[in-house]
């Protein structure tokens, strides 16, 4: 009935979970009749499932939609993802082999568009009746810059390849790291020291130095590839976490268990030992994603990430941060998405933690702990009654 | 000791040789050094192609050339030790020796500035957990987290220095913004402050109405064009300094140590008239030399006093003594303010480079002058920092406070202040120096961005221009000086942490 996550057997907390089949069985023994049989298998497994035993992914859930912080950023992440893909639509592809899905934004982003409005927003967002002009996206909601570029095309072409070169980090980093720790963590000795010290040569140098060299080499290749590469050298941390993770994991005796059954390491590893550290992966997973973000602006800005003509929202905010004076929009826009992908990542990546946490109770505030020490103070009308009756 | 030191110091630098080989052939391979000249007119441009190929050694493949540059750092035991000459031909040791200075005065004072101000906010926010001053301060601490550092800093130019700049020309402070901030600071001091209804109220009335006052008599002297202190003034900050020490230090029942303080408090306004007399002279060794002194006679004041513990009224008047002499030196600054910015031409927060060319000043004029141009990057560069610290401290201090040791320090009825103080903060440090070790590594990235929008020359725009040029010996000069102080940060986190924490000694 609930799938254990690796690891060992769940503790059961009522009745034996596994054996609702043989209570099942005795009971309808008992009955006689198959039909009251029916009933009774039904009820039983209705109380069955009240006392079901919760594998580790059902708690880590019920847990992570709880923290609200994470639910909100979770919703405005998602709806950022679909605004930024679906607007403009995608173009996937090298040379000959486009495949491009059209949005349902009237401008792309290399259009040049007759100026309007003075290349100022056009998005106005006080209602009528409260004194302003109305809610209205207008053509250019975030405005145009000086050329007659549309911002908002703009800005949602940056905002895709920032998520697509994010993704691809956190996916290439967490396999190279989760590799690299759980091997060097699983098999000490030697094969720890080399590549320990490999991870130490590539910590020592600080990222952005390093991402920038390898960045510059890259750019032309394009920006999935330069996500590639970035992803190459972002791992560190993941690795020596997953590499503490392993260390402790493998003195366990369900590790014992499966060698003496005869597992192969490679099962060992992928089968008993990761499954448990998997709170630790995801969370540093996300966490790590949020930081690609604003790594990858910040190369993009600095000129050594995505390369014109491609268009990247640390690109737009170098392009266009001496307009500050004159064009300020063409600068927030950039800027909000950025933060708001970051700042919607690090709170899924701290609930994500919560929920992983075993540790962690919800605290109460002020309010709550004093009625909880007022009900200790002022035993219950049942309870005193209760107590003098017995 | 010793084996530890060098054992930890030659693995260190195998480490560090085997990563700068690794930076030094991908730069090799990241562009073209001569790009720039195949595209150029010149006509003796085969030539220029020709000498420059000699100069740096281009016709040897990276991977051999990286021997050829090592052989150079390696001279040093012979006396003439090289890093090789930059793109243009200058010797690297000179742009790099130039650079340092700026790029260390930047990171430093982020970095001080964000632990300090970091810690103690982590703290106050641990002390008060699940509060909405916790839940705000956590907020705002992961917005600080996402923010992009150049956004960040063309923002601060923006509203910080030309707003700032603006304000100057006519300092007086909109009625609205002293109620709103008035409001603001109270419910802040409210916050920290905590306790029952009484406590809230009291706290946020004081802290409201001293607010108030403050900003009207800025507004009304229009102070900001010409701030003073006076010594009445630091008088009166440093009694509040001498009670704020107490009560942290030994708490204010401690009487000897609070006397302690007000002493020196007192000391320290009688020198101050002969303390002005000797700024005249100033310089950085002498101002240094004098706060020595002035930290030693607190220490003496403390001991002078006794108590019931002397090292603690000791410690108390060296805490005060540092803070109102620093209180002095801020008021010495003041008194040359509307000089500096007579020289600036009224606009004093300056937003490129790091400091006015050709100011000739006292050393007070120039030390407003390196404040001015440090205040924009700081801010931008220790907001990351700032976030960081703040979650790390209140887990470690939250950590700390679940120990049994603390609820044992509890039930034997120390007061609130002790258990923190004493015991729990100390130990909540700890973890916090190695993130310091860390940290230098991200700030240094940080600086990177910062010197490129606020037109630093330091080290990040040596960088920035050697990437641009593929100038490889100048990039490898500032990895190496990066490489080296994370080395040399990571051998002080440790011992750092063996000092703090004596389960834990420096053993092989």
């Amino acid at each position: 009935m609930s799938d254990t996550f690796g690891g060992g057997p769940t503790p059961p907390i009522g009745p034996q979970v596994g054996d609702g089949d043989s209570r099942e069985k005795a009971l309808r023994q008992q009955s006689g009749s198959p039909d009251a049989g029916g009933e009774e298998r039904g009820e039983n497994a209705i109380e069955l499932k009240e006392v079901e035993g919760l594998s580790q992914g059902r708690i880590v859930f019920k847990r992570f939609i709880r923290h609200k912080g994470a639910m909100i950023s979770l919703a405005i992440l998602i709806l950022v993802v679909i605004l930024a893909f679906s607007s403009i639509g995608i173009e996937v592809g090298f040379g000959a082999l486009k495949v491009s899905v059209p949005g349902w934004w009237m401008w792309n982003y290399v259009e040049i568009t007759p100026i309007v409005n003075g290349a100022a927003p056009t998005l106005s967002l006080i209602p009528e009746w409260l004194g302003g002009a109305g809610i209205s996206f207008g053509a250019h909601p975030f405005g145009q810059d000086e050329i007659g570029h549309d911002a908002f095309a703009r800005v949602m072409r940056g905002t895709q390849q920032s998520l697509m070169i994010t993704v691809v980090i956190g996916v290439v980093g967490t396999v190279i790291g989760v590799a690299v720790g759980s091997v060097a963590g699983y098999f000490r000795g030697r094969i720890d020291a080399i590549l320990m010290r490999l991870t130490d040569m590539i910590i020592i140098i600080p990222l952005i130095l390093l991402t920038a060299i390898v960045g510059k080499t890259f750019q032309n290749l394009g920006s999935f590839v330069f996500a590639l590469v970035i992803g190459a050298f972002i791992w560190t941390g993941l690795a020596r976490l997953v590499r503490g993770e392993v260390l402790g994991l493998r003195e366990r005796e369900f590790v014992d268990a499966a060698r003496v059954a005869g597992a192969s390491d490679a099962r060992i590893i992928f089968r008993h030992i990761l499954p448990n550290a998997v709170g630790v992966i995801i969370v540093s997973t996300t966490l790590t994603m949020a930081s690609a973000i604003l790594l990858e602006t910040a190369l993009s800005y600095l000129g050594f990430g995505v390369k014109f003509p491609d268009v990247s929202l640390g690109t737009l905010i170098s392009e266009y941060q001496t307009a500050f004076n004159t064009r300020p929009w063409l600068f927030w826009w950039p800027g909000t998405f950025i933060i708001i992908v970051a700042l919607t990542i690090n709170f899924i990546g701290d609930g994500l933690r919560d929920a992983f946490d075993p540790r962690q109770r919800r605290g109460l505030n002020r309010k709550a702990k004093n009625a909880q020490a007022a009900d200790r103070e002022q035993p219950t009308a049942s309870e005193t009654a209760v107590g003098a009756s017995a | 000791m010793a084996t530890f030191l060098t054992r930890r110091l030659l693995a260190s630098f195998l480490v560090l040789f085997a990563a700068s080989f690794v930076v030094y052939v991908l730069t090799c391979y990241s562009g073209d050094p001569l790009a720039e000249l195949r595209q150029s007119n010149a006509r003796n441009k085969a030539q220029l192609i020709e000498a420059k190929i000699r100069a740096q050694n281009l016709d040897v493949p990276p991977v051999l050339r990286y021997f050829l540059w090592l052989g150079g750092i390696l001279r040093v035991f012979v006396g003439a030790f090289t890093l090789g000459t930059s793109a243009k031909g200058q010797p690297v040791t000179q742009l790099l020796s130039a650079a340092m200075g700026s790029t260390l005065q930047l990171v430093t004072t982020a970095t001080l500035i964000a632990i300090v101000v970091g810690v103690g906010i982590g703290i106050t926010t641990a002390l008060r957990q699940y509060t909405s001053y916790d839940y705000g301060v956590t907020f705002i601490s992961f917005l600080f987290f996402s923010l992009p550092i150049f956004w960040l800093a063309v923002m601060l130019k923006q509203y910080l220095a030309i707003g700032f700049n603006d304000f100057l020309a006519n300092p007086q402070i909109p009625p609205t913004v002293i109620v709103v901030a008035s409001i603001v600071a109270g419910l802040v001091w409210l916050a920290i402050i905590g306790g029952n209804a009484k406590r809230r109220l009291v706290t946020f009335t004081v802290a409201a109405a001293s607010t108030a006052m403050v900003l009207l008599f800025f507004s009304v002297t229009n102070w900001f064009a010409s701030p003073v202190m006076g010594p009445v003034v630091v008088l009166i900050l440093g009694i509040g300094t001498a009670y704020l020490v107490t009560v942290l230090s030994t708490g204010i029942s401690n009487r000897k140590s609070l006397f302690t303080a007000l002493s020196v408090v007192g000391g320290l306004l009688v020198a101050y008239y002969p303390l002005q007399y000797a700024f005249a002279f100033a310089n950085p060794p002498l101002v240094i030399g004098i706060a020595v002194v002035i930290i030693g006679l607190g220490v003496a004041v403390g001991f002078l006093w006794g108590g019931p513990d002397r090292a603690q009224s000791a410690r108390t008047g060296a805490i005060t003594a540092g803070l109102v002499y620093g209180l002095i030196l801020i008021d010495r600054f003041m008194q040359s303010w509307t000089i500096y910015t007579s020289y600036v031409g009224g606009r004093p927060i300056a937003t490129i480079s790091s400091q006015t060319p050709d100011l000739q000043g006292s050393f007070w004029v120039e030390g407003l002058d390196s404040f001015t141009h440090l205040v924009l990057p700081t801010a931008a560069l220790l907001l990351a920092s700032l976030a960081g610290y703040t979650r790390y401290s209140r887990a470690s201090l939250l950590d700390v406070l679940n120990q049994d040791y603390i609820r044992t320090a509890r039930a034997k009825g120390l007061t609130e202040r002790t258990v923190v103080m004493r015991h729990a903060f100390r130990n909540a440090l700890i973890p916090i120096t190695t993130i310091v070790a860390f940290d230098f590594g991200a700030v240094i990235g940080g600086a990177i961005i910062t010197e490129r929008v606020f037109g630093w020359s330091g080290m990040g725009a040596l960088f920035n221009t050697a990437l641009s040029e593929t100038d490889v010996n100048s990039l490898m000069a500032v990895f190496l000086v990066t490489g080296i102080s994370a080395i040399v940060f990571n051998l002080i986190a440790d011992f750092t942490y063996s000092a703090l924490d004596p389960r834990i000694r420096v053993t092989a």
